[in-house]
């Protein structure tokens, strides 16, 4: 089998489709499980109470904002040096859902932020640097829009994707760098997590469900992009076609 | 309060002065000619870059100790002012030329280059307002002041670089 096969739109158009439905599938399943063990088996702490419970939204997504830029920015580099259609379609394709991960860690971390350090922000570095990552994706976005000859588009974009990269390692260590208000890193993969094991679980499970729902999104945006991008090829119309047939069927 | 202030108006003084970096030589088509020229092109960019900072950035490093004083700056936090700019504003300008490069002969240019270069200006800004902060309140200024040097290596090695692979794109 050539795996390449499915670097061509037409064919990665069908199997985005059927990945997404397990993606969701998998995203709604674990989000159940993770939300159960997040409001019922997980501990009231013993300083926060209840509100420390936001952690399981905050830190999946404050995850996937950071490792979402990442990809973006690995799939805008792989379009930029080897022309491959596809992948810059798919750095198009993650960046509003990134952008939107990068919002809920922002506004998750304001609403504890208001209870527990008794205000919604502060320009703490690592809010900070979060909040200029929000910014990268909404200049990425901003860039591609203005350009109408896609390929510009794609190559521009790129470009500032891998420049905006350099903030990524600096919002991951910023609470070791400068050692300001948010707190240090609670999980790491080098020593015992400083937590209850069923918080750990609950939020290695929520984790996971954002993933999964990350990568469902990003599949349904780009077989958005792919058909608007090669809606002048056959395959497309007839795609589109075949579309409007079944429904003309069933209506 | 001072620093933060000058700093502010050196981040606006490069900004505004962006757009026209690329644009005027983009319009009568002696951008053309720089991109095809024998010399690499990084080489030509730092040169656009480096009078950029000439007219935008030198004049605030000369004139931050005055500004500096209408703060009531004390004169070992004045220098530092001065010092922190002449390390600073060029890496501004070599941020920038690649916004300026990426959005070059493009709609309402002018707000879109505004939204890519500010988030990438903010650590800048930030360790230059606080090596000052950092000297008025008794402290050292060395930390701040040695990313304020990382940043400028990096941008100077990098830059160039970025702006004219951006440069490549827009004119293609």
């Amino acid at each position: 089998m050539n795996l390449f096969y499915y670097a061509a739109p037409q064919t990665f158009y069908p199997l985005a489709g059927r990945m997404a439905r397990v993606f969701y599938a998998l995203a709604a399943a674990l989000g159940a499980a993770g939300l159960y063990i997040g409001f019922f088996v997980a501990p009231t702490d013993a300083q926060q109470g209840e509100g420390y419970r936001i952690i399981f939204i905050h830190v999946p997504t404050a995850w996937m904002s950071m490792f979402l830029y990442v990809v973006m920015a690995f799939w805008a580099a792989v379009g930029l040096s080897f022309n491959t259609r596809l992948s810059a379609m798919m750095a198009q394709a993650i960046a509003p859902t990134g952008a939107w991960m990068t919002f809920l860690a922002l506004w998750t971390g304001a609403l504890w932020g208001k209870p527990m350090w008794g205000t919604w922000w502060v320009w703490d570095a690592r809010l900070t640097s979060e909040l200029i990552l929000l910014f990268l994706y909404l200049g990425f976005m901003a860039l591609q829009a203005a350009i109408d000859d896609p390929r510009r588009a794609d190559r521009a974009g790129a470009m500032l994707a891998i420049v905006g990269v350099v903030n990524v390692p600096i919002i991951y260590f910023s609470v070791q760098w400068w050692n300001t208000l948010h707190q240090g890193a609670s999980v790491s993969l080098t020593r015992s997590p400083s937590m209850a094991t069923t918080m750990l679980w609950g939020m290695l499970v929520m984790a996971l469900a954002f993933w999964m729902y990350c990568l469902g999104a990003t599949l349904t945006r780009v077989r958005a992009i792919i058909l608007e991008r090669e809606r002048r090829s056959d395959w497309a119309r007839d795609l589109a076609r075949g579309a409007k047939a079944g429904k003309e069927a069933s209506a | 309060m001072a620093p933060g202030v000058v700093w502010v108006a050196a981040l606006l003084a490069s900004m505004l002065a962006l757009g026209r970096l690329f644009a005027g030589d983009y319009a009568d088509g002696t951008l053309e000619q720089i991109v095809l020229a024998p010399h690499p092109l990084g080489l030509l960019v730092g040169a656009k870059v480096a009078a950029h900072w000439l007219v935008t950035g030198l004049p605030l490093v000369v004139l931050a100790p005055l500004l500096g004083l209408a703060f009531d700056l004390g004169p070992r936090a004045l220098g530092v002012l001065a010092l922190t700019l002449l390390l600073g504003t060029p890496t501004l300008g070599l941020v920038g030329a690649i916004g300026a490069a990426l959005t070059l002969g493009l709609r309402g240019a002018g707000a879109l280059l505004s939204l890519l270069v500010l988030p990438l200006y903010i650590p800048v800004l930030i360790f230059g307002a606080g090596a000052v902060e950092a000297v008025a309140a008794g402290l050292g200024a060395g930390a701040h002041l040695s990313v304020l040097g990382a940043l400028l290596a990096l941008a100077l090695f990098f830059a160039p670089w970025a702006a004219a692979a951006a440069l490549r794109i827009s004119l293609e």
